[in-house]
């Protein structure tokens, strides 16, 4: 079917973008950098994968938490983010 | 499709798996603040996936508390490293 | 489902990978990382074992929570170590420890490989017994919690008061009824500020929403409790605000309202419900849901004050 379709596309593209972030954590030469890798391509590939997951959420309760749940970890990822960024860098010093 | 979900639930886990070698052997302390962020998003992205491919009841509920964990963890360990650095720096 | 196999197989390795690189980290800090994210693990361990509120017990209690106790506590030991490096353990003592390590591992291996199969187990039981009296809770494990060993949730919470008195009693006779130290010594700065005022009214609502739904889906009291005191551990480390005096009459009657309405109603079950600890069946559920209200408040003021520590002689906000 074409939810069907859907899912496994949005999943398969998270579970890339999952890839990605792994293979820019392993590649990247800076802490800085490395970081950057990690938090921008795991939230896309968690928000990939939750979008995917939507259409077989069982309640509307759930697929609404399925969206909560990705805004959430946005929020949290860039705030945590800066906070390691900054850590890094007086350490640098 | 529940075989595809496992699919992408073990890709995702085995990501993690290859990051979490690297960040934990990582030259500073601060680099392995990253291998929470990491386990975090990854664990929850794997866990909804592993759960919907077998039907386990409720896990969007533990994929908030981790949602809200993460951070919480992180913060806790940020201010081990502060007040480590406000040590070496007096 | 051939692929399942698999996955739990890596996971189950993965898992023992963590926990060797966690035994064998020089430093407080690497150490506490690896078991945060080894707690984590298990918790993906208990979804695939269909136990999903033991998953978000797992990952609040055993991993959060834990951790952020043992990142403070080291904290406050490394100053104190500082001061006096000892020796070494010698060789004897490693290898008393050895011994005594492969002991207790294969004692727990010849147990788990000698049960009877299909095991012995109170499941069944329980499950019956909880039908009875917590009539109209969907949640079974709730209802064996709070119904059928109702007096055993009960002494746990009471075990929680006496960690916070030992805890308590670890500070200075002169600083008695002072405030434990701030939880971050350096001056805060906006992104964990801006963190902590964003995360912990959304991690209230969702910690409230978990001890609520606890009665008929996964969820309960203990792992809410734990998520709101997760939110005030959070908002303390960004200093928002700060650890409130061990004598505060607020925080004293927060720590003991769980075990006490529960002892209450427990109590008056015997003139209610015929039996100590039991309820009437009519009335089980909001009678549960109204214990397990004052046992979250409980929990959420005893676990940060556990982290917090022993009272410094600062006077408090």
């Amino acid at each position: 079917m074409l939810l069907d379709l859907f899912s496994i596309l949005a999943i398969g593209i998270g579970a890339f973008f999952f890839l990605a972030g792994t293979v820019g954590l392993l590649r990247f030469p800076d802490s800085l950098t490395r970081l950057h890798a990690l938090t921008k391509a795991d939230n896309l590939g968690l928000g990939l994968v939750a979008l995917g997951l939507l259409p077989r959420a069982e309640t509307p309760l759930s697929a609404l938490k399925l969206i909560v749940i990705w805004a959430l970890v946005l929020l949290s990822g860039a705030s945590t983010a800066q906070l390691i960024g900054r850590a890094l860098r007086r350490g640098r010093k | 499709m529940n075989e595809l979900l496992l699919a992408a639930a073990g890709l995702i886990l085995f990501t993690v798996a290859i990051g979490l070698a690297r960040i934990l052997r990582g030259p500073d302390d601060v680099e392995r603040l990253m291998a929470v962020q990491l386990l975090g998003t990854g664990g929850i992205a794997a866990l909804l996936l592993a759960a919907y491919a077998t039907n386990v009841p409720g896990v969007e509920d533990v994929a908030l508390g981790l949602a809200l964990l993460a951070p919480f963890a992180t913060v806790a360990f940020i201010n081990l490293l502060d007040s480590e650095q406000e040590d070496a720096e007096v | 489902m051939s692929l399942l196999p698999v996955l739990d197989i890596s996971l189950a390795l993965l898992i023992v990978a963590i926990a060797a690189w966690t035994i064998a980290a020089r430093d407080l800090f690497a150490a506490v990382v690896g078991y945060v994210a080894y707690g984590l693990l298990l918790a993906f361990v208990w979804i695939r074992l269909y136990a999903p509120d033991v998953a978000l017990t797992e990952a609040a209690i055993g991993s959060g929570v834990t951790g952020v106790l043992l990142i403070t506590a080291g904290k406050r030991l490394g100053a104190l170590k500082s001061a006096a490096p000892d020796a070494p353990p010698g060789l004897a003592l490693k290898l008393a420890a050895l011994v005594l390590a492969a002991l207790v591992a294969g004692a727990l291996g010849a147990a788990i490989l000698m049960l009877s199969d299909p095991p012995a187990s109170l499941a069944p039981e329980a499950a019956a017994a909880a039908d009875g009296p917590g009539a109209g809770l969907g949640n079974a494990i709730t209802a064996v919690l709070m119904s059928y060993r109702s007096f055993d949730t009960m002494l746990e919470k009471v075990v929680l008061i006496l960690a916070v008195i030992g805890v308590w009693s670890v500070g200075s006779d002169a600083a008695w009824g002072s405030a434990p130290a701030p939880l971050r010594r350096p001056r805060p700065y906006a992104a964990m500020v801006f963190l902590a005022q964003m995360l912990a009214p959304i991690g209230v609502l969702i910690g409230i929403h978990i001890f609520w739904t606890g009665a008929n889906a996964p969820g309960g009291a203990f792992q809410g409790g734990a998520l709101l005191a997760a939110m005030w551990m959070v908002v303390m480390m960004a200093r928002l605000a700060e650890p409130p005096r061990i004598d505060a009459q607020w925080l004293r009657l927060a720590l003991v309202a769980g075990p006490a309405v529960f002892l209450v109603v427990g109590l008056a079950g015997e003139v209610t419900a015929g039996s100590f600890f039991a309820y009437p069946a009519s009335f089980a559920k909001p009678i549960i849901l109204f214990i397990e209200a004052f046992m979250v408040l409980s929990i959420a003021a005893a676990l940060p004050m556990l982290v917090a520590g022993p009272p410094s002689g600062r006077s408090g906000q």
